[in-house]
Parts: C-alpha cells; sequence; structure tokens
C-alpha cells in the first residue's frame, strides 16, 4: 500500500527516470486520500532521498550509455569504406546534447547530414554538408540521397515511416549503422549492420577517436567526389519551391515563412502546431542552432504550437518565441493566451489561417477525389484579431504581399503582451515534396513545375 | 485447445519487483501487440521484493525479440530470459472433477495411479484428482480423463527453471579455463 512517506523516494525516481536513458515524462499519481492529514497513511517525516537510495529502488533500471567498443570500430571502419554515406540525425542527438559531436563527425568524414523533423536545428542548415529534413515531406535530396546511399549512419534516430515510406523500398543499397540509447529501437523496422547501444554523445566522440585511428592508422575514405556532385545537382534542380502569389489571391504561407524568417534574430525559438504549417515551417525555416524548434513530432499534437511557445518563452525569457500555427491548431488551445497575458509572457503568434484542416483538406484532394469532408473552417470565423484582443493581446492582420512584412515589423516591436498575427492564405496550397503514405520514397511527388525527373 | 506443448510456444522467464500494478503493465505489452498469453504464472520468489512470471506466448521469433526489448524497458522488470524448452525444466500443475460413477471409478483410479496423479476427493458420483508434471504429460492425462467426462478443470500454467546440468557444465567448463 502506498504511504505518504513514499513521495520522496518516487519524486526523486521520477526525475531520474525522466532525465536519463531516453528521457521522458513520467507521470506520478498521488492518491488524494494519502495527502488527508485523517489518514494515518498521511503521517511522514520529510528525508531526501540519497542517489543510492534512487539506485536500489530501481533494480531493474540500468540505461547504457557507453557503446560497445567493437561495434564502434566496425562501425568506423564501414564509415570509411563508403563511397555514398550519409547520416540520419534524429532527435535523439538534441536530447544527448550531441550537436557538437556530430558537426565534428560530419567535418571530420566529409558526409551530409539530414535532420529529421526532431531533429531541425541539430545540425545547421546553412552548412554545407547540411540536407535538410528527409521523409514525407523532406526536400527531395534528402529523401533520394538516403534511398541512394550505400551507408546510412543513423544517430538518435528511429525509422519512423514518415521518413522511410514503404520499408521494403527503403535505401535498398545501404548498410545501417544505428545508435540508440534504447536498444528497443536497434532492429525494429530495419536490421543493422552495426548495431551500437548507447548515450549519442558519447559514442559519437568515441566514433571520431576511431576514425582518427584508423586514418592515422593509413585506412582512407574512396572517392566521393561523384556522390558529392550527384547531391549538388539534385540540390540545384530540386530545391523546395512553390509558385509566386498572382496578384488578387490570397498569401502563399511559404511567402509569409520567409519574410518572418528574415526578420528575426537567428536564436529565434519557433514552434508549430500538426499539419501544413508544421511542414511549411520545417521546410522554409533555416535553423542554424539547436533547441531553436518546438514541435511534437511523432505524437502529432494538433494545438501545441501557443502552449509550447510560452514554456519556450518562460524558460527562454531572453530569446523572441514565435509560434506558427494553422487556423485549426489554433483553435484548441487559443485559450492559453489569457494564461500568457494575464503571467506577462510576450510570445507571438503566427497563424497561417487557410480556412481549412489543410492536411486532411491534401489527403482528400490527392487521395480520396475531392470528398472533402469536415475540413472546411472559415477564414473570419472566428474573427482572430478580436479573440487575441479579448484575451489581452495585439491582434494584427494581413491579407496582402504588402500588409506582411509591415505586420511582422509590428509584431517584433512588441514584447509587453503576446501578439497574435493572422495571416489570410491561400487553401489550394499543398505541401510539397510529398511520398504518398505506404508507397517507397522513390516515388516521390514534387511540384507539377518542377516535373521532368532524372532518376 | 490440443497440442498444447508444441514447439511454438515461447516461455519468458521474467523476474519484476513485487509491486501492485507490475503484472497489468506486463500483460499490457502483450495485448497492445495483440498477443495471446497462453498461459502466466506469478509468484514471488526466494526474495520478497521480486516475483517471477513465466509467461507462455505464441509467436514468431522475430515479434518475440521487440517484445522482450519492449519487455526488458519497463521499468519494474528486473531480468528476462527466455527458456529453451529442451534446456530447461517445465512443470504444471492441473485439477480436475471428472464423472466417476459406480462403473467408471475404477478405471478413474487406476489411470490416476499410472500418471502417478493424487485423489483429492471423492462423492458418490465424481472424483477429484491432480498431477503435476511435464506439461505434455499433463496434456496426455487431460485428454485420457476427457473420455469419462470432465466437470471442471483448472490448470496452473506451466512454470520453468533452466536445466541444472546445463549451469554444472558450464561452470565445470569455466574451472578448466581457469586452471589451463
Amino acid at each position: 500500500m502506498l504511504v505518504a512517506a513514499d513521495i520522496p523516494l518516487i519524486v526523486r525516481e521520477a526525475f531520474h527516470l525522466a532525465t536519463t536513458g531516453r528521457p521522458g515524462p513520467v507521470l506520478i499519481d498521488l492518491p488524494k486520500d494519502i495527502v488527508d492529514p485523517r489518514n494515518p497513511a498521511s503521517a511522514m517525516d520529510w528525508y531526501w532521498p540519497s542517489d543510492s537510495d534512487v539506485s536500489d529502488s530501481l533494480p531493474g533500471y540500468h540505461p547504457r550509455t557507453i557503446g560497445d567498443p567493437a561495434a564502434i570500430k566496425r562501425a568506423a571502419e564501414l564509415i570509411l569504406a563508403s563511397r555514398q554515406p550519409v547520416i540520419y540525425a534524429g532527435g535523439g542527438i538534441l536530447k544527448a546534447r550531441a550537436a557538437e559531436a556530430l558537426r565534428e563527425l560530419a567535418e571530420l568524414c566529409e558526409i551530409h547530414v539530414v535532420t529529421t523533423l526532431m531533429a531541425r536545428g541539430a545540425f545547421p542548415d546553412d552548412h554545407p554538408l547540411c540536407l535538410g529534413m528527409p521523409g514525407m515531406h523532406g526536400n527531395y535530396t534528402a529523401v533520394t540521397s538516403m534511398q541512394r546511399s550505400d551507408l546510412l549512419i543513423a544517430l538518435g534516430s528511429r525509422f519512423d515511416d514518415r521518413i522511410t515510406g514503404k520499408v521494403g523500398g527503403f535505401a535498398p543499397d545501404a548498410k545501417i549503422i544505428h545508435v540508440d540509447i534504447d536498444p528497443a529501437e536497434l532492429g525494429k523496422v530495419r536490421r543493422p549492420d552495426v548495431a551500437i547501444n548507447g548515450d549519442c554523445r558519447l559514442v559519437i566522440e568515441e566514433l571520431v577517436t576511431a576514425i582518427r585511428d584508423l586514418t592515422a592508422g593509413g585506412v582512407t575514405a574512396p572517392d566521393r567526389t561523384s556522390w558529392k556532385s550527384t547531391i549538388s545537382g539534385w540540390q540545384e534542380r530540386y530545391p523546395y519551391a512553390y509558385e509566386p502569389h498572382v496578384e488578387g489571391d490570397t498569401l502563399k504561407p511559404q511567402m509569409v515563412l520567409e519574410h518572418l524568417r528574415e526578420s528575426v534574430p537567428e536564436d529565434t525559438i519557433l514552434c508549430s502546431g500538426v499539419g501544413q504549417h508544421q511542414m511549411w515551417a520545417s521546410q522554409y525555416w533555416k535553423f542554424r542552432h539547436p533547441y531553436t524548434w518546438v514541435n511534437s513530432g511523432g505524437l502529432g499534437t494538433m494545438g501545441f504550437s501557443v502552449p509550447a511557445a510560452i514554456g519556450a518563452k518562460v524558460g527562454r525569457p531572453d530569446r523572441m518565441v514565435w509560434a506558427v500555427d494553422g487556423d485549426g491548431c489554433f483553435q484548441m488551445t487559443a485559450q492559453e493566451l489569457v494564461t500568457a497575458t494575464a503571467e506577462r509572457i510576450p510570445i507571438k503568434v503566427a497563424i497561417l489561417n487557410n480556412a481549412y484542416l489543410g492536411m486532411v483538406r491534401q489527403w482528400q484532394e490527392m487521395f480520396y477525389e475531392e470528398r472533402y469532408s469536415e475540413v472546411y473552417l472559415s477564414p473570419d470565423l472566428p474573427d482572430y484579431v478580436k479573440w487575441a484582443e479579448a484575451m489581452g493581446c495585439v491582434g494584427l492582420r494581413a491579407e496582402s504581399p504588402e500588409e506582411v512584412q509591415p505586420v511582422i515589423d509590428k509584431a517584433n516591436q512588441i514584447d509587453d503582451r503576446p501578439v497574435v498575427v493572422e495571416f489570410r492564405t491561400d487553401s489550394r496550397e499543398k505541401v510539397f515534396p510529398m511520398v504518398p503514405a505506404g508507397l517507397s520514397n522513390d516515388e516521390i511527388q514534387v511540384p507539377s513545375f518542377q516535373h521532368e525527373r532524372d532518376i | 485447445m490440443d497440442q498444447r506443448s508444441d514447439v511454438a510456444h515461447h516461455t519468458l522467464s521474467v523476474l519484476v519487483e513485487n509491486r501492485a500494478g507490475v503484472l497489468s503493465r506486463v500483460a499490457n505489452l502483450f495485448s497492445r501487440r495483440g498477443y495471446n498469453i497462453y498461459s502466466l504464472a506469478v509468484a514471488p520468489t526466494d526474495d520478497e521484493r521480486f516475483s517471477r512470471i513465466t509467461i507462455v506466448v505464441d509467436v514468431e521469433s522475430s515479434p518475440l525479440e521487440q517484445i522482450v526489448k519492449q519487455l526488458d524497458k519497463l521499468i519494474n522488470v528486473v531480468e528476462i530470459s527466455e527458456l529453451d524448452p529442451r534446456h530447461s525444466v517445465e512443470r504444471e500443475l492441473l485439477l480436475a472433477t471428472v464423472e466417476a460413477g459406480p462403473a467408471g471409478r475404477g478405471q478413474v483410479v487406476e489411470l490416476t495411479q499410472i500418471f502417478e496423479g493424487r485423489i483429492l476427493a471423492v462423492s458418490s458420483t465424481q472424483l477429484t484428482v491432480s498431477l503435476d508434471g511435464p506439461p505434455s504429460q499433463v496434456d496426455d492425462f487431460e485428454e485420457m480423463l476427457s473420455a469419462f467426462g470432465i466437470v471442471e478443470l483448472q490448470r496452473t500454467g506451466r512454470v520453468a527453471l533452466p536445466k541444472l546440468e546445463r549451469q554444472v557444465s558450464a561452470r565445470l567448463a569455466g574451472m578448466k579455463g581457469k586452471a589451463s
């Protein structure tokens, strides 16, 4: 039976579990009866559990952080032997504080890096070796370089279906090195050639040492010139692209994001909800630093951006924090702005209002014969500016391209309360490239004006 | 229900913390993946902080690897071993009440004696018998009893430990290694 005297140890255990191994949230269920003073079980003398109390109370919890040296050596050999390697960096890089180690490895071996949705910012987007986001809405080069690689170095990533597409057709010629703190991820989706269970930062550091040792011993990597030129060819031919704004139409969401991106400090923290706006934010933003992108990734939590931005601003009050949101997402958690106003947390929210649950609309258009169902919201109901003002925020709106930059500038100048900027965007705009669900990544669809393909 | 001792079964011996809620977490892992737990036996070990769960599950070996890894991820799971039937001792207990009127009683008693089972209770029309033994032997006994008409039956599910010979020989090999 649980008694109040268990609370100190349980809370310490919870913090230990939340911050070590594969970190994550821990739920403490605190029954009300044990804090009722009339209940004898509520009696306790407070004490501070020691580290050994915590480890003794968790006999089944021993996360392994140090990678197996023999496996690390095999990985180093594979890396030096590969002609077309790609580093597949996942959110584990950020959890393990391994961004610097990753950069050292990539630069040492001159290997290109893709950063998944959870790893955006783990490797700077303006680095010449950065290929950006892979996956269902990743850019052509990131997706295709993984498909054509002969060695994928998966670091803190989990071969999610949004990355692999049809698993049987994913990177068919690639050997796999898989590094993860969670042994259950190793071999879960794709059988690795070298599996290394350990902390990403420690393993990458050991890997760098092992590669240096091999190089010092005379091992050299094969010539990768043609691979590099193939990659830069794809990059030139298939950048992220959208058709420009037509006079009289609503705004292009991508254009709004480009303006926003160029108007904020480079250490700005960007948060997003879930849907088209999330993909465009990840595609069009240039992340230059780790921990500048907050999003719910595989959990797909609509409404995440406003509360996430509030948390980010409280944690980093010196940074500018923008939430990019969709109209559908904003309607789920907008009430949190009342808290932001009351507690004087000056976040900024950009609503890309296309009057639709846009990602669902996109699927209905592309895969369900345009049978639109339960996706239309309304461009002006609710009135987002009035709603923002009712919650004590500043409310702004931009409907034409000329209005975009001025409202962003105005929002950036406000630092004493939250700001909500509504951008009326084109509801027909779709997120591209796209690998339709269940198809191989070879079936990647680029925007129609980029057509003729060469692979 | 036939072919209980088929080799497609895997026996997992899972050492867990002896706390409320642990069994439900373990069982939940199987149900989430849609795998049926074939049998389950749980009891505290000699160390009262821990319980041992013996799970018999009917899955292919590749999902089993993932199940074992996911089980190992549970904070309350201390240790898991898969027991290969060839290298482990397995036992199961069966209790059954069978129809045993004047005509059939002698045969039921005889059958129970052949299997080295026990007679636990007698009435004018029924007998309650028990048998503990290797699962295949328990299967055979159950099948033979069914001819007389089973009124109620309960099996415990199997419990298992690694075979001792293997451990001894492994230890001997280790000693040889040290000596040479």
